[in-house]
């Protein structure tokens, strides 16, 4: 047992700490660091760095842009990222999609689709919850009929994050009303510019508009974008989800903002103090820390025995980064949110693109509040955290 | 980073569990338990016959030269069979004092007998007054000639009654809490003026109360420098709360297992309890709790080889912090899951919540811990 890092991995780790300092925009930097949301303009602007540096796509194989990083350094990469903080490479592309079209996609689709995803030519979206469909995904509605060369796509996906910006949405669609449950599902990859395609806001308990309803009316696909097989796409969705899990635990993110919390905390007075020196809430702080701390060693058991027997199979511990992470987070904005006090109440009326230097920090912490009551709720909800342990590791 | 274990520290796992399957279920545990001593004789030769009790000793003193993973897999096993052998008093406690502070006459006349099995110790720090400060003592060590004359009073000494040697903190000097002038005493139990009195504790071992008047020792009881032993008092004591987060992983572990096992198996309403989700979900995050003290006494043991020794110190206060309040959630669900038989002596899943209660106040509970890492500046 050794908590070190090689030295091989210590160079590595100096080598894109170096990287991200040098080399992430201050304007995109700042909005991080306020959690502001960041535009469709910066996503592209951070991607394309990342990409001429070829880092873009880093955990891809190597013919589509990957660098062959081993999971420690791929684990230091994201640290160091989260970090800084520097913009996460937009997910629904490098993440999922990505990872599909390669696994399961044809010669054709590979060629034209992977390129685009890594340098952000194509800002995909992801088009699996519906109104009914939620955690029971699998009782998604949205179906796809096949008439000659083309599928007939109608329904509504729903929570399709950042679709207002989306050039694609790939979908689960029923092309199997007959068949059993996760039977008859298809993975279908879909032009947003597609006549019969409505994207519809909703805007969140924070006033932030991250999240949109997409209503998909007799919208025409090419069969060819269709992925794998017909009535095989749950089996690539799993395949997806389980990717998802990784790197949900954010201990790297979590660091910085307990960096800001203690900063904030030190320079905000309570009681002729700052509040960093009240005991109370140094308790409070030690607390966190000591959990995140265990966090990142347990995320760190995860990462070296993923190391070990191969990537690909989520690791059942995954869950515990889920529900741990997002708590973690969540109790971070609370402490923040007690550290502004009675300020925290002012609505931020500039929104998002405020570029503002004078714009007080206090601005964007109820909201940041209120927002991260998501972490808990997306992927996989914590609840399903729990199912998903209490089968696959206490077999229950 | 690399949390497997190596060849020969997965061979020591596997002959420690083979020992303790063999030799230490519920049943053959109480009949240990009762006797007079309040554990088995015939174990503690056991454990010394395969090495156990010599793992952390030099190999110049005729030990075999392991570290703190090897303790940690030791006290890991010990906790899933809620061992009652006094292992934590002598090998880790009193077996540290001499590997850090002895003088090499003082390993001579000790260790061999440690390793052996021929002689067991208990550590008499625990004061009416001083809770988890070990800074705060009031039995004091006088010079009379070459030697000390001990006066004072110690408290919840485990294994008093039946250890050979007691390592005794006394103040050689200044007042009752500063933290100049401590030291570390080695006192023979049957010493003139020793009283001991003995009795069963809550977790179903022994411990004892011990008096010390006018006790009259050599100069050779001094282990370290008497005017400054409290550096060398928190060394080993970091290191036995170490041991007992390794040994509440354990008993976390089992404790864990038992309970998905029993709801499992009982049933109600025509199905097994396990089946209800209410139950699921508790049993999820008990599983959560106790990954989360795995990793955190993981890194306790690690941190024994951290050069900074602040940063050493504040590793184990934030172990002991996750431990404890995963023993408390991992001990406390244990008996609701069981329901009605959780509360009975004959099921052994109280017994398990009752040496996790134990440990989490031995050596500073959760709120102390919080303290001291907080006071330490923070952990990340």
């Amino acid at each position: 047992m050794d908590l070190s890092l090689t030295p091989e991995e210590q160079a590595f780790r100096e080598e894109v700490r170096a990287f991200f300092r040098d080399n992430v925009p201050a304007g995109i930097k700042k909005k991080l660091s306020e959690n502001r949301h960041t535009t469709k303009e910066d996503m592209v602007e951070w991607t394309r760095i990342l990409h001429k540096k070829g880092w873009a796509v880093p955990h891809w194989p190597k013919e589509f842009g990957g660098t062959e990083w081993t999971a420690v350094q791929q684990y230091i990469f994201n640290e160091e990222m989260q970090a800084t903080p520097a913009p996460p490479p937009l997910p629904f592309g490098v993440n999922m999609v990505g990872p599909v079209i390669y696994t399961f996609a044809n010669e054709a689709q590979k060629k034209h689709y992977l390129p685009r995803i890594a340098n952000l030519t194509d800002w995909w979206c992801q088009g699996f919850s519906e109104p009914g469909s939620g955690s029971d995904l699998a009782s998604l509605k949205t179906k796809a009929e096949r008439k000659g060369d083309k599928y007939i796509v109608n329904g509504q996906k729903t929570w399709t994050t950042l679709a207002q910006h989306a050039d694609w949405i790939f979908c689960l669609v029923r092309t199997d009303p007959a068949a059993k449950k996760q039977q008859g599902i298809s993975f279908l990859l879909i032009d947003m510019k597609s006549k019969g395609i409505t994207v519809r806001p909703i805007v969140t308990i924070d006033g932030g508009r991250e999240v949109n309803e997409v209503f998909f009316d007799d919208v025409e696909v090419p069969a060819e974008n269709l992925v794998g097989e017909e009535n095989k796409g749950w089996d690539y969705a799993k395949f997806l989800l389980g990717n998802e899990r990784t790197n949900i635990a954010r201990v790297g993110m979590s660091k910085e903002r307990l960096r800001r919390l203690r900063e904030l905390a030190g320079s905000t007075q309570a009681g002729g103090r700052p509040i960093l020196d009240d005991p109370k809430f140094r308790e409070k702080l030690a607390a966190v820390e000591v959990e995140l701390k265990a966090l990142e060693l347990t995320q760190m058991r995860v990462v070296a025995n993923e190391g070990k027997n191969g990537k690909g199979k989520p690791d059942p511990a995954s869950s515990v980064l889920k529900i741990k992470g997002s708590e973690i987070q969540q109790t971070l904005t609370e402490l923040m949110l007690e550290v502004a006090g009675p300020f925290a109440s002012p609505y931020d009326i500039h929104g998002d693109d405020n570029t503002n230097e004078t714009m007080d920090w206090i601005a964007q912490i109820a909201p940041t509040y209120f927002n991260y009551r998501k972490v808990s709720i997306y992927g996989g909800s914590n609840e399903i955290q729990r199912n998903i342990i209490s089968k696959a590791v206490l077999g229950l | 980073m690399d949390f497997d274990l190596s060849e020969e520290q997965r061979l020591l796992k596997d002959s420690v569990d083979g020992l303790l399957n063999d030799s230490y279920d519920f049943e053959q545990r109480k009949k240990y338990g009762a006797e007079k001593i309040g554990w088995s004789k015939a174990v503690w030769g056991k454990l010394a016959e395969q090495g156990l009790l010599g793992l952390p000793f030099a190999e110049a003193d005729g030990g075999f030269g392991a570290g703190a993973v090897e303790t940690m897999i030791v006290m890991q096993a010990f906790g899933r069979a809620l061992v009652l052998e006094p292992y934590l008093p002598t090998v880790v406690i009193a077996g540290g004092f001499l590997r850090h502070g002895g003088s090499a006459a003082q390993k001579a006349a000790h260790i061999p007998g440690i390793i052996d099995g021929s002689k067991t110790f208990a550590f008499a720090q625990l004061e009416k007054n001083s809770r988890y400060d070990l800074s705060d003592v009031s039995t004091t060590a006088k010079k009379k000639g070459d030697g000390w004359v001990i006066d004072g009073e110690k408290f919840v000494v485990l294994n008093g009654e039946a250890a050979d040697t007691l390592v005794v903190t006394a103040r050689t000097k200044g007042g009752q809490t500063e933290r100049d002038g401590i030291g570390v005493f080695l006192v023979p139990r049957t010493a003139k003026g020793v009283t001991v009195k003995g009795y069963p504790t809550q977790d179903g071992m022994r411990a004892a109360d011990i008096t010390f008047t006018g006790v009259e020792v050599g100069a050779d009881a001094a282990l370290g420098d008497p005017a400054n032993g409290l550096p060398l008092i928190e060394r080993v004591v970091d290191e036995a709360r170490t041991a007992l987060c390794a040994e509440a992983v354990g008993a976390m572990d089992e404790s864990l297992k038992i309970t998905v096992e029993y709801i499992k198996t009982r049933k109600q309403f025509g199905v097994p309890i396990g089946s209800f989700q209410a139950l699921q979900h508790r049993a999820a995050d008990m599983f959560v709790f106790t990954e989360q003290a795995r990793s955190m006494a993981m890194l306790a043991t690690m941190a024994s080889d951290f050069n900074d020794a602040k940063e050493r110190a504040a590793s184990v206060a934030a172990a002991k912090v996750q431990v404890g309040k995963s023993s408390k959630f991992v001990g406390q669900q244990s008996i609701q899951l069981h329901g009605g038989i959780g509360m009975t002596m004959e099921a052994s899943i109280g017994h398990y919540f009752k040496r996790l209660s134990i440990i989490e106040s031995t050596f500073g509970d959760t709120d102390y811990h919080l303290r001291r890492a907080s006071e330490a500046g923070g952990i990340i």
